[in-house]
């Protein structure tokens, strides 16, 4: 140890004691990223399994599930988080030209658009409670419905609260690092946690275009 | 061989006090900690192993004969399961063996992620503790067996939600070591260090990450969907419902198939190193070993219907899993094959760590060998569910990895505390632990074989070949145990002792041998250190 040159002041401040350089640092951290997504895959691929196998044993009851639904705030929802998405992709594109305040605007408007996702889910989900559509054994529809319709819409709230859990995650997130650019602590050489987590939301933006042809769309 | 030993301040003494164990970012020490931890995992499992070989030496057994402590049994047997796999053989190589090796494997002064490594010890220990609340908290024991199989898990009374939640959130912890190895191996090797020319334990330890990463997230939402099944009744698994029971099947096997390799792989990397160490030979067969590594990983993937095949599983998807299943044997034999040419013309000794490593070539292969019938259909009717299988499994999980485990804590222990053990002991431990593993468990495929079904709590008692299975095989369980707190006495021991390790006592030729006993806070001395000659250059 005594023999070994204090190379800390040559680091830049955000490179962590065990990398070498800032670059080698943010591709760690962006493989790291990319497998984290990776496991998400996975997690959102046995809900996915599942459907496919209801929607084979079941298939006109899950057409008349999804008749159900409101296709008309799912298509608003999903274009509220592809905008989310491009405004995220731009405010990494601000951090990098050090245009902070262009930046936070934009990521604020992500979080205002996750939170507008959120409002309309609130408001579905409401409708179909007061409906009786309820996942599994609790299901008390009384209208026009098929005999395992409950199973549709066991997987409806388990996908789509998943997700929700997720949109809010991401929120946080993006709240986080609009706070850490307002306090400036990204600029060009340095802004791995916007980075991070604009791959993050892409996932969750990525993860509704699947959700949303499959359960809203299915006819 | 090396007898140097240095002074310099080691990452014991360079900070002190609890907290600086509290808060470490240290892989030595997290691995370290884990290694604590998923000992004392081993000794609360083995416990149980213990009680239910006890209950089964004679067909009365200890329990008394009524329906409540049926269940006290199918707690026993449930709780060893859950544990040994979950908080112990899981954790034990990667997490903890791991941990402390692979950043000095690869000659880096950490892992990629040094807080989330913490983070993932810290996951370990709430899955844990919330394990222990299920265990001892007041709710109804847990009686499903590790499997919780539907509909049954749905209807007991049993403490399912807080099992599968601490399974979850153990999950978690396995994953993020997971992304850990992946990326420490992808970004954080020494210069020199080109794929090819990594020691065996890294291709090991990366094959066992991707299988963590990949398959840890599918036992996620199966849990979460059982959670939510007794919960919100969400009928996905439960017939009552409409919903399939056998989809539950599908899910936990997708994970715990390649779990089981999550177990071995690692076990194979350890034995890779100390069989080329203590045959002072270049291992035979590198990239076939490398490469059969991540074949296991990605086969391991398409089999997990071997374990329904008479679980209503369609005949034509029994047959492709059979075939599968025969293919994932290969890569395995390969290694073994290996092995075994690595040894031939070699100039092999027996310290403790090659003695568990020669048991390991031993109990393996018989494990990997009885598979086989399993993995054919007509022959699987008749051992499903048998101690047959029991057999099996253990001769794999305990003969396979546990002993890897063992030999790869006797060849790092010099590394990891600076001390040597006393290498007579160590030795006798091996061969009582290699005795009372055999007579534990190979008396078991009789009983399989001639219909003793597992996971029950009693016998017929005039079948006089299963009395006399069971007895040999709960005396060999306590020969057994009795052998592994040799081994663990030995090592603490060691503690006391004034034997200081060299800085490299095997004479092995791969980085973190280049490193003090007990490595310094940064691990290397040089700031970056080179890779200077491939692994396994013995003279
Ligand atoms: C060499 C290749 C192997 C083959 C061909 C093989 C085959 C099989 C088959 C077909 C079964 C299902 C038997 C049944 O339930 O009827 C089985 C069960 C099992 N195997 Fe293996 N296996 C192999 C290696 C391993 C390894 C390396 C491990 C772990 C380290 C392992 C752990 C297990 C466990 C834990 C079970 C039983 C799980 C349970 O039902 O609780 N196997 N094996
Ligand atoms: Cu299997």
């Amino acid at each position: 140890m005594s023999s070994k040159v204090d190379t800390n002041k040559f680091i830049p401040r955000f490179v962590s004691h065990h990398f070498s350089n800032a670059d080698q640092e943010f591709e760690s951290c962006k493989l790291g990223m990319w497998l984290f997504l990776l496991t998400e895959f996975m997690l959102f691929g046995g809900i996915f399994v599942a459907y496919v196998v209801f929607r084979t044993w079941y298939p006109e009851t899950f057409e008349s599930g999804a008749e159900k639904l409101d296709w008309k705030m799912g298509a608003v929802n999903t274009v509220i988080l592809i905008t989310s998405s491009v405004t995220m992709a731009v405010a990494i594109r601000e951090v990098q030209l050090n245009r902070k305040g262009r930046a936070l605007a934009l990521l604020l408007f992500t979080v205002l658009c996750g939170m507008g996702f959120l409002v309309v889910k609130y408001f579905e989900y409401n409708h179909k409670f007061e409906l009786g559509i309820f996942p599994g054994d609790f299901f008390s529809f009384m209208g026009d419905h098929m005999s395992n319709e409950h199973l549709y819409f066991s997987i409806y709230f388990m996908a789509t609260a998943t997700h929700v859990l997720h949109v809010i995650l991401g929120l946080l997130a993006i709240l986080w690092v609009s706070w850490r650019t307002a306090k400036g602590e990204f600029y060009e050489a340095y802004y791995t946690p916007v980075e991070m987590v604009g791959l993050y939301w892409h996932l969750v933006d990525l993860i509704w275009i699947f959700l949303f042809p499959l359960l809203y769309l299915t006819k | 061989m090396s007898t140097t030993t240095q002074n310099d301040v080691n990452f014991y003494q360079a900070k002190k006090g609890i907290m600086s164990w509290v808060y470490t970012i240290d892989h030595k020490r997290i691995g370290i900690m884990y290694l604590i931890a998923s000992s004392l995992a081993l000794f609360a499992g083995g416990a149980f192993a213990l009680m239910i070989r006890a209950q089964l030496a004679t067909p009365g057994g200890m329990l008394p004969m009524t329906p409540e402590y049926k269940d006290t049994y199918n707690m026993w047997f449930t709780l060893h399961g859950v544990i040994m796999v979950f908080l112990f053989i899981i954790p034990a190589i990667p997490a903890a063996l791991g941990n402390f090796i692979l950043p000095l494997m690869v000659g880096a002064k950490d892992v990629a992620f040094p807080k989330m490594n913490l983070a993932s010890f810290y996951l370990y220990v709430i899955g844990a503790a919330i394990a222990l609340y299920g265990i001892v908290g007041g709710e109804s024991p847990l009686t499903t067996g590790w499997t919780f199989y539907l509909p049954y898990s749905k209807e007991t009374a049993g403490a399912v939600i807080t099992m599968t939640f601490a399974a979850f959130v153990l999950g978690f912890s396995s994953i993020f070591t997971g992304i850990n190895f992946i990326v420490t191996i992808h970004k954080l090797r020494a210069p020199g260090m080109s794929w090819y020319k990594m020691p065996l334990l890294l291709w090991a330890l990366y094959a066992t990450s991707i299988l963590q990463v990949l398959a840890t997230p599918v036992l996620g939402i199966t849990l979460l969907l059982l959670i939510a099944e007794r919960t919100l009744q969400v009928g996905i698994f439960d017939p009552a419902l409409g919903g399939d029971p056998v989809l539950f099947q599908h899910f936990f096997w997708f994970y715990s198939h390649p779990a089981v390799y999550i177990m071995i792989l690692p076990g194979m990397g350890i034995i890779s190193e100390v069989i080329s160490c203590f045959s002072r030979k270049v291992i035979f067969g590198y990239k076939a070993i490398a490469n059969s590594s991540i074949a296991i990983a990605v086969i391991s993937f398409l089999v997990w219907g071997h374990h329904m095949f008479l679980s209503g599983q369609s005949v034509y998807a029994g047959l492709v899993f059979s075939f599968l299943t025969f293919l994932v044997a290969i890569p395995s034999a390969i290694k073994v094959f290996n092995w075994v040419a690595t040894l031939h013309r070699g100039s092999i000794t027996f310290e403790t760590p090659m003695c568990y490593a020669l048991s390991f070539l031993f109990l393996f292969t018989i494990g990997g060998l009885t598979g086989l019938p399993l993995a054919t259909l007509s022959t699987d009717i008749v051992l499903h569910d048998t101690y047959y299988v029991v057999a099996h499994f253990h001769y794999v999980m305990f003969g396979g990895t546990v002993i890897a485990f063992f030999s790869g804590l006797h060849f790092y222990w010099p590394k990891m505390v600076g001390k040597m053990y006393n290498e007579t002991v160590g030795k006798i431990a091996c061969i009582i632990v290699f005795i009372g593993f055999n007579v534990t468990f190979f008396s078991q495929f009789f009983l399989g074989y001639t219909g003793m079904p597992r996971r029950y709590f009693t016998y017929d008692s005039s079948n006089e070949l299963w009395s006399q299975m069971h007895g040999f095989s709960s005396i060999g369980a306590f020969i057994l145990g009795f052998g592994v707190l040799i081994l663990f006495a030995n090592l603490i021991a060691s503690l006391f002792s004034d034997r200081k390790a060299p800085n490299n006592p095997w004479g092995a030729t791969t980085m973190d041998w280049e490193t003090q006993s007990p490595p310094v806070l940064e691990n290397f001395s040089e700031d970056v250190p080179v890779m200077k000659k491939a692994p396994y250059e013995y003279e």
